[in-house]
């Protein structure tokens, strides 16, 4: 483990903040247990409880606490300094510090839909859930990541993204689905494990293709503007 | 605004780093923070002195590298620090902003450092970093428990687990107290003695004058004087100073002290006497002899431009 990835594990798992990771991962566990001890359809329950709520603010969510928390919150406190008068390579900083927040977040969304998955259906569509949103964990931590470098509002613009692109334009406009990880998730779980509980309009070469290009494009563009990181102007 | 030059008092070795900034101005909109410096720091301790907003910290910033200058160039032995990690195997920064990672103890903090920097052996170094700052009894206890000095002792001894050849730091002694501060002072005159290039900002004079030969004065962004900090200072003592003067009889006490030489100028009002004198130390010898002799008590003497803004502009405008 590198001395960067130790120090965000730390930061990470030592804040407070780190207890807002789980109930809504608890929420969504309570609700497939809730709905299977009712006997209510899962082809009911499921869609809703697994994309509605996990897939849709579960993991997004999660990923905006943790992607924008391993960078942003040393740059509004001012211990990313420590970290930047080092002689690393600039890569050597955000590829630590995304598979931190990549790896709490698979672990912190994974396991709850696998559960989930496993409740409405089966142990592969559990597993197909939890390799897909693996997978989104990635995208979304390097989208939010790279977020927390360019504005100084990335918990707000990721919210945005999530709520208005992906939660209400998605419904209504097609189009942005192509651009909505929510929707890669989806149709990526869909290929590992087809089930008539996930449906979307994306196909899985698009939703393979952005993933990475989103993964990809995304820490590119963070290394490159941490490479250039100014503090804060503040003149005395 | 003329720039007052004065040659630095040597403290050169033959080796060292050489910190270059030429014409270096930055600007945020129409905002000029840095307004075309030019300086080159050799081994050695400098201060840069400059009131509250003068633009020190946004210098510091930029020849750390965590600022493009607007115009200029800042340069350490002639390769730039701004998008360079590779400057910091030779430079250690020491910010004013109270920034540590708290949830780590002092040890973990500097053995941390010791690690990003490469270094062969980071638990020794991280030792000697700490005993340096004389942190050893603490080294195991959370950050979070610090007092500001400590805190503070643990960034420097961050800062200097590589052994840099140039230390920044800006106000480092903010926070301290007195025995912290000399303990500091001395840290950073063996450093300096030992070929290190060293600089530190201070909006107070007294600080600067405890700890270097050289200053740097920056005053609303430009460098208003720089050299040997003797000079600077008789510069400032010999300016102008104007005291309010009360006393049993303010009117006998003005044709007192026009006689006096170090008097150039007595004003008598209703709050009693303004006078402004060209010799401070003279004028202050002068006073307690000329009132007593005349059958004169004075009430009330208080200098009425001490503050650093004033001493500030008067630099400038020498």
């Amino acid at each position: 483990m590198s001395t960067v990835s130790w120090i965000t594990a730390r930061g990470l798992l030592g804040r407070r903040r780190f207890l807002l990771l789980f109930p809504l991962p608890v929420l969504l566990v309570l609700l497939a247990v809730l709905s299977r001890s009712l006997g209510v359809d899962p082809g009911e329950w499921g869609p809703p409880v697994l994309v509605g709520l996990g897939l849709a603010v579960v993991l997004p969510v999660i990923a905006l606490i943790v992607g924008t928390g391993v960078l942003g919150a040393e740059i509004d406190d001012g211990t990313v300094v420590h970290i930047l008068t080092k002689p690393l390579p600039r890569w050597q900083i955000v590829l630590p510090k995304l598979a931190v927040a990549a790896g709490v977040t698979a672990v912190t969304v994974a396991v709850p839909l696998y559960v989930a998955g496993v409740l409405a259906s089966s142990v592969r569509v559990g597993l197909a859930l939890a390799a897909a949103a693996s997978i989104g964990a990635l995208a979304y931590c390097a989208f939010f990541l790279a977020l927390s470098l360019v504005t100084r509002r990335p918990v707000l613009l990721g919210l945005v993204y999530v709520l208005i692109w992906e939660g209400l334009l998605g419904n209504f406009v097609s189009g942005t689905k192509v651009l909505s990880i929510q929707q890669y998730v989806i149709a990526l779980a869909d290929r590992f494990a087809p089930t008539e509980l996930l449906a979307t309009d994306v196909s899985v070469p698009v939703a393979a293709v952005m993933s990475t290009l989103i993964a990809v494009g995304f820490t590119a563009l963070a290394v490159d503007r941490l490479r250039s990181f100014s503090v804060a102007g503040e003149t005395s | 605004m003329s720039v007052t030059s004065v040659e630095p008092r040597s403290t050169s070795a033959p080796t060292g780093s050489r910190l270059e900034l030429a014409g270096v101005s930055r600007w945020y909109g129409n905002v000029v923070a840095v307004n075309d410096v030019s300086m080159s720091l050799g081994p050695g301790v400098t201060g840069l002195l400059g009131p509250n907003g003068a633009g020190k910290t946004t210098l510091l910033h930029m020849m750390a590298g965590f600022l493009a200058p607007s115009r200029g160039a800042v340069t350490l032995d002639g390769a730039p620090t701004w998008r360079n990690p590779e400057a910091y195997r030779r430079l250690g920064l020491v910010s004013e902003r109270e920034a540590v990672h708290t949830f780590l103890t002092a040890y973990e903090f500097v053995l941390a450092s010791a690690r990003m920097h490469q270094l062969p052996d980071p638990a020794e170094a991280a030792h000697r970093a700490i005993a340096l700052v004389e942190l050893e009894g603490a080294q195991s206890r959370r950050i979070g428990t610090y007092s500001k000095g400590m805190r503070q002792r643990a960034r420097v001894a961050a800062a200097l687990v590589h052994d840099p050849q140039v230390l920044l730091l800006d106000e480092p002694f903010n926070g301290m107290d007195p025995r912290q501060r000399l303990h500091m002072m001395d840290l950073l005159h063996r450093l300096g003695g030992a070929g290190r290039t060293i600089l530190f900002s201070s909006h107070i004079l007294e600080e600067v004058e405890q700890l270097s030969g050289t200053v740097q004065v920056m005053v609303a962004g430009r460098l208003a004087a720089s050299g040997d900090f003797r000079t600077i200072r008789r510069l400032m003592t010999n300016r102008p100073h104007v005291f309010a003067v009360r006393s049993t009889d303010d009117r006998a006490l003005a044709v007192a002290l026009m006689a006096e030489p170090s008097v150039t100028g007595v004003e008598l009002g209703q709050a009693g006497l303004t006078v402004r004198v060209s010799d401070y130390g003279a004028f202050t010898r002068v006073l307690p002899k000329v009132a007593p002799a005349r059958g004169i008590r004075v009430r009330q003497l208080v200098p009425e431009d001490e503050s650093l803004e004033s001493v500030f502009s008067y630099l400038v405008e020498a």
